[in-house]
């Protein structure tokens, strides 16, 4: 077949931009359907179950319940939630706060120590072992020494954060400089680099990936410490709004609490990866669905 | 605009005991603007050789020397093309092409090479300016990596297998290009190809080198008229240089084949 005669086919083929619209908007209608078919089964399952009575209503709430409740906790309008009425803006303001300010220390010093440990064998001779010890230490076992050191409040939670946070970003960011291509190496050695080009303009660019790597891993460690933070160093905050509904056998807030850490933490993660992308275009393009 | 002399030159690598001598003797003179072009069995060297005029590598013994001043290390004097182009995936293409000529070394050197976007127009890949590597096909990552090269101005252009990640097609349109390329702007050029055609369709002279330990076995001027053009790869002379050439590094290859095989038996 030549070659005159596929383009032909090609030009013929080419559906017009209105089909093609058509064609697209049905796409997105399957990918959407696709991405909510197993919530909305799970929660009609529930529903159902909740609702037919096998068991006690208050040990498992159904949906439509835990949607009252949380829109009581939001607004304070019905009092479906108690005393948690209208407390949610409050708390989800609490635990924010921590998480971005264990996020943010803890990141950043997990960053640029993993960065001189990946650059400098003194470095890396001096803290490496302490660092590859202590991160098998889980965090929660730093509870009680922060609670006698910080005393109850926001300076435990954040510290424990920030620990968690500072792990992940050590170790991507020391990984991100020690796999530099070696021919990229080279090659910016042979176009006569100095050690200041080297490091800005050749070694901190292709360990950008790996950092961004690590501190997305850091946001979400961050969401699951400031629950537990909340829950014994705190008295505000979702953790503290769970726990304290537990205690009061309020399932239904206990609930509406983890839905709104999980969509939070959702979130946080989608601005991390939102910064990600905008910061290295070049890095999307190379991955497997670029 | 550079001469490229090896005076002597050995390289032996040590690892967990072993010595393995890669090089030994080597003798071997580039002139001014002078197209060479090494090839040989695959270790016996070539790629070595190759690495010490770049200054990545260092000789056990003997000397290199550039223009008369012995090499110690890399520089924008002598231009290296990978086999796998070595562009940033960070940077555009027209970022890629512009890095040499930016950095503090550069900026203190004499440059006469064509700018950014003179050069982008002459790899063809003007249109491609704004593009990341990683979304462009093999051959115009290399023209890329070619065009930031010419940019810092070497006097030695250093090519390791440049096209050998090529398809075939694509790797005789980059050796015509870089014969024009080459015709416009002379350098000295030293090629390391496993490909015999390639090498004898480029290159001035030929360095056929001999492995188990790599040494130069025999160096073939190529008499063939300039500008060579795609044609000339039917006529009979080359091809009797080519079978020539062909014939000589098999024969070492066998060679050093027997002698692995009696070193492992051994």
């Amino acid at each position: 077949m030549g070659s005159a005669a596929t383009f032909a086919e090609d030009e013929a083929g080419r559906p017009d931009a209105a089909a093609r619209r058509k064609r697209r908007a049905s796409r997105r209608l399957t990918s959407l359907l696709l991405y909510f078919a197993f919530p909305g089964a799970v929660l009609i399952v529930w529903q159902i179950l909740g609702a037919a009575g096998l068991y006690r209503r208050a040990i498992l709430p159904p949906p439509s319940d835990i949607a009252l409740v949380l829109f009581d906790l939001v607004s304070g309008l019905t009092g479906e939630a108690g005393r948690y009425s209208g407390t949610w803006l409050d708390h989800t303001l609490s635990s924010t706060w921590r998480v971005f300010a264990g996020f943010l220390w803890g990141g950043a010093l997990g960053t640029l120590l993993g960065l001189l440990i990946g650059l400098s064998r003194v470095v890396e001779k001096l803290f490496d072992p302490t660092v590859q010890v202590l991160r098998n230490v889980p965090v929660t076992a730093w509870v009680p020494l922060s609670l006698i050191f910080f005393g109850i409040g926001n300076q435990p939670a954040i510290f424990l954060i920030g620990l968690g946070a500072f792990f992940p970003a050590v170790l991507n960011s020391t990984h991100g400089v020690r796999q530099l291509n070696r021919t990229l190496f080279k090659a910016a050695q042979m176009m006569g680099t100095n050690q200041r080009e080297m490091l800005a303009r050749v070694i901190l660019p292709a360990a950008m990936p790996a950092v961004m790597t690590g501190l997305r891993l850091s946001m979400g460690i961050a969401w699951v410490l400031v629950v537990v933070a909340e829950i014994l160093a705190v008295r505000s905050g979702l953790g503290y709004l769970l726990n304290d509904a537990y205690q009061f056998y309020r399932n239904d807030v206990v609930i509406a609490s983890m839905l709104s850490i999980g969509i939070l933490g959702f979130l946080s993660d989608r601005v991390v990866v939102f910064v990600r992308d905008r910061m290295l275009e070049w890095n999307r393009l190379e991955s497997y669905d670029g | 605009m550079a001469e490229v002399a090896l005076e002597r030159v050995t390289k032996v690598f040590e690892s967990r005991g072993a010595r393995v001598t890669a090089l030994t003797g080597v003798d071997l003179r580039i002139g001014h603007d002078e197209f060479v072009a090494i090839v040989g069995a695959s270790g016996c060297g070539k790629s070595t050789l190759l690495n010490l005029v770049a200054g990545f590598e260092h000789p056990t013994s003997g000397t290199v020397r550039v223009d008369g001043a012995a090499v110690t290390r890399p520089g924008p004097d002598r231009g290296v093309v990978f086999q796998q182009s070595a562009l940033f995936p960070w940077l555009t293409v027209r970022q890629n092409i512009a890095f040499g000529p930016s950095l503090a070394a550069n900026r203190a050197r004499t440059i006469r090479a064509p700018g950014v976007d003179q050069l982008l127009k002459r790899v063809g890949l003007a249109a491609f300016a704004d593009h990341f590597p990683s979304q462009l096909s093999g051959g115009m990552r290399q023209r890329a990596a070619i065009a930031s090269v010419l940019t810092i101005d070497p006097g030695v252009l250093l090519m390791d297998e440049p096209f050998g990640a090529l398809d075939a097609l694509t790797r005789s349109l980059m050796q015509d290009f870089l014969l024009e390329l080459w015709e416009e702007n002379r350098k000295t050029v030293l090629l390391v190809t496993h490909d015999i055609g390639e090498a004898v369709y480029l290159a001035d002279r030929l360095v056929i080198m001999a492995g188990h330990p790599g040494r130069v076995r025999e160096i073939v001027p190529v008499d063939l008229p300039r500008p060579r053009r795609y044609a000339l790869q039917a006529e009979p002379e080359f091809i009797r240089l080519r079978d020539h050439v062909t014939r000589v590094v098999r024969e070492e290859a066998a060679k050093a084949a027997a002698v692995e095989a009696e070193s492992a038996a051994a």
